[in-house]
């Protein structure tokens, strides 16, 4: 019951957000203001944990598989996909539903009890639209680059640990990111990301618009926000998995 | 001129506003007193259409705003100057760029035209030399005020000001009444305040709306103010030693 209110709201809350815009001029400069708010500042966050985790794939792949008839470069393949497929387009986007969200539910929230948002609608702007539609559009320009950003460092993370530990040799590493590369693996993950970067920007900010009461609330807003879309962007993976990949 | 009428609202089971009936004229200040709590605030927002009100309607000039559609409610809104009762100015902008704001959404303006504009409602207001603070950097007064200069950027047809003179010293409060008074009658103005000062009530009122238990209990100008025997009213606005001694002194000289 409960969710179904939501679904409703929060398809009544896009209609508003894809309303008649005020001023296209004034836009722009919003997006990019949005750009880097959420993207560039993403930036370091995303590097660090990509590195690591290219890291740590590549170790645990490399003690796997320790049967002798499985040739070295397997390892490299194997990490190139898990990187390509899962690890940099959901796990660095529920990351940033976390990091995202959260800022964007909060931002809207307080917008919304300090009265901001009643003084841009007192005004005649369509709310919903300015403040929300420049964030929507922002991530999905922006987190294709931080995911294709990050597939590369998760890879490079791989390439030297393989160095580091010699758990497998870097040219056979080097070998299996080469083996049988499917470019359609990367449109897959693309298409995933700006789907994701549509559900993280538009539910938090759905949860921050309609908070009603303080503080408190805000930092409740904030918390729903990302439990929300982190469990949509699960359910949208498994569906777009199925679409795309079967 | 906006005109309310048989308008009530309730939030769950709390009826705040049960059939209000007023009428607010243009070119004058139309005052809004009442208790903590009584509603006013939320009288206004239903009178701007924040609030949806279960029953009644506001017209505005004869147009009936909660039963225009989205684009005709956006055209009456660029009309309405409003001052929140908590300033709301927009955190992430600077003073200039907050009263700019309206004058770049629809003024048409250049970016010289609309800084002048800004910078001559901001000097209205006596905030000179503060356009690149944030509200965060202002006092709750200063906020208030850049608050009015918003709200009176785009030349409002009808100005709506919830506590305009809470949180400043008498001098200030005095010039923004005076203010709010000159624009209202320069521009024929159609201009509801929301107030607590009772100074200012007793000294400029002319058409005073006394809200208690969610009703429009009485209305009237300073004079029939000072006449009434609405004990409501009296035990509301005479609160104080020094009102009722005020009131004896008026009353003894009208
Ligand atoms: N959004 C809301 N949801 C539920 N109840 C509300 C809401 N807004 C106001 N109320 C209730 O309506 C009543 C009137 O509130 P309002 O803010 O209009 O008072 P006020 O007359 O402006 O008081 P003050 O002088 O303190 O500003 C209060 O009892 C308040 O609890
Ligand atoms: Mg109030």
């Amino acid at each position: 019951m409960n969710i179904l209110f939501h679904i409703g709201r929060y398809f009544e809350f896009l209609g508003h957000v894809f309303g008649r815009p005020e001023r296209m001029s004034l836009y722009g400069r919003r997006v990019a203001e949005e750009v880097d708010q959420l993207g560039v500042k993403s930036l370091g966050i995303v590097a660090l944990l990509s590195v690591f985790m290219g890291a740590v794939i590549t170790i645990q792949t490399a003690s796997n598989i320790d049967a002798a008839w499985i040739p070295d470069y397997v390892v490299g393949f194997t990490a190139r996909q898990s990187v390509i497929l899962e690890f940099s387009p959901t796990i660095i986007s529920l990351i940033l539903a976390g990091k995202v969200g959260s800022n964007i539910a909060a931002e809207v929230g307080t917008m919304r009890v300090k009265e901001q948002i009643d003084a841009l609608d007192i005004m005649g702007v369509n709310s919903a639209s300015y403040l929300i539609l420049p964030k929507i559009v922002a991530a999905m320009l922006i987190n294709p680059f931080l995911i294709v950003i990050s597939m590369f460092l998760s890879i490079f993370g791989g390439w030297v640990v393989s160095g580091l530990t010699g758990v497998v040799a870097p040219n056979a590493y080097i070998q299996g990111l080469q083996w049988d590369f499917d470019p359609f693996t990367v449109t897959y993950a693309l298409i995933k990301t700006v789907v994701f970067a549509f559900i993280i920007t538009s539910v938090a900010a759905y949860h921050g618009y309609h908070t009603q009461g303080g503080a408190l609330e805000v930092g409740r807003s904030s918390t729903t926000a990302v439990v929300f879309s982190s469990v949509v962007i699960l359910i949208a993976n498994y569906m777009l998995t199925q679409l795309l990949l079967i | 001129m906006i005109e309310v009428i048989g308008l009530s609202k309730r939030f769950g089971t709390t009826q705040v506003l049960s059939d209000i009936t007023a009428t607010f004229a243009q070119g004058v200040v139309n005052q809004v007193i009442g208790k903590s709590g009584s509603g006013k605030s939320v009288l206004a927002k239903c009178i701007v259409g924040l609030h949806r009100p279960d029953e009644g309607r506001v017209l505005y000039d004869g147009r009936p705003f909660h039963e225009l559609d989205l684009a005709d409610k956006r055209t009456i809104r660029q009309e309405i100057g409003m001052l929140f009762q908590s300033a709301a100015l927009f955190d992430s902008m600077t003073v200039l760029d907050n009263v700019m704001f309206p004058l770049r959404m629809f003024a048409g303006m250049t970016v010289a035209e609309m800084e002048k504009r800004a910078r001559f409602c901001l000097e209205r207001v006596n905030i000179v030399g503060k356009d690149v603070l944030f509200p965060a950097e202002l006092s709750g007064g200063m906020q208030k005020r850049v608050g009015i200069a918003r709200a009176i950027a785009m030349n409002p047809k009808y100005l709506f000001c919830d506590e305009p003179n809470s949180g400043l010293d008498p001098q200030t409060s005095i010039l923004i009444d005076e203010l709010i008074k000159e624009i209202t009658e320069e521009y024929g103005t159609t201009t509801i305040v929301i107030t607590h000062d009772m100074n200012s009530v007793i000294e400029t009122g002319q058409n005073i709306l006394f809200l208690h238990t969610g009703r429009c209990w009485w209305t009237g100008d300073r004079e029939a103010l000072l006449a009434s025997d609405n004990e409501e009213l009296k035990a509301f606005v005479f609160a104080s030693e020094l009102m009722r001694q005020a009131r004896k002194g008026l009353l003894g000289s009208v």
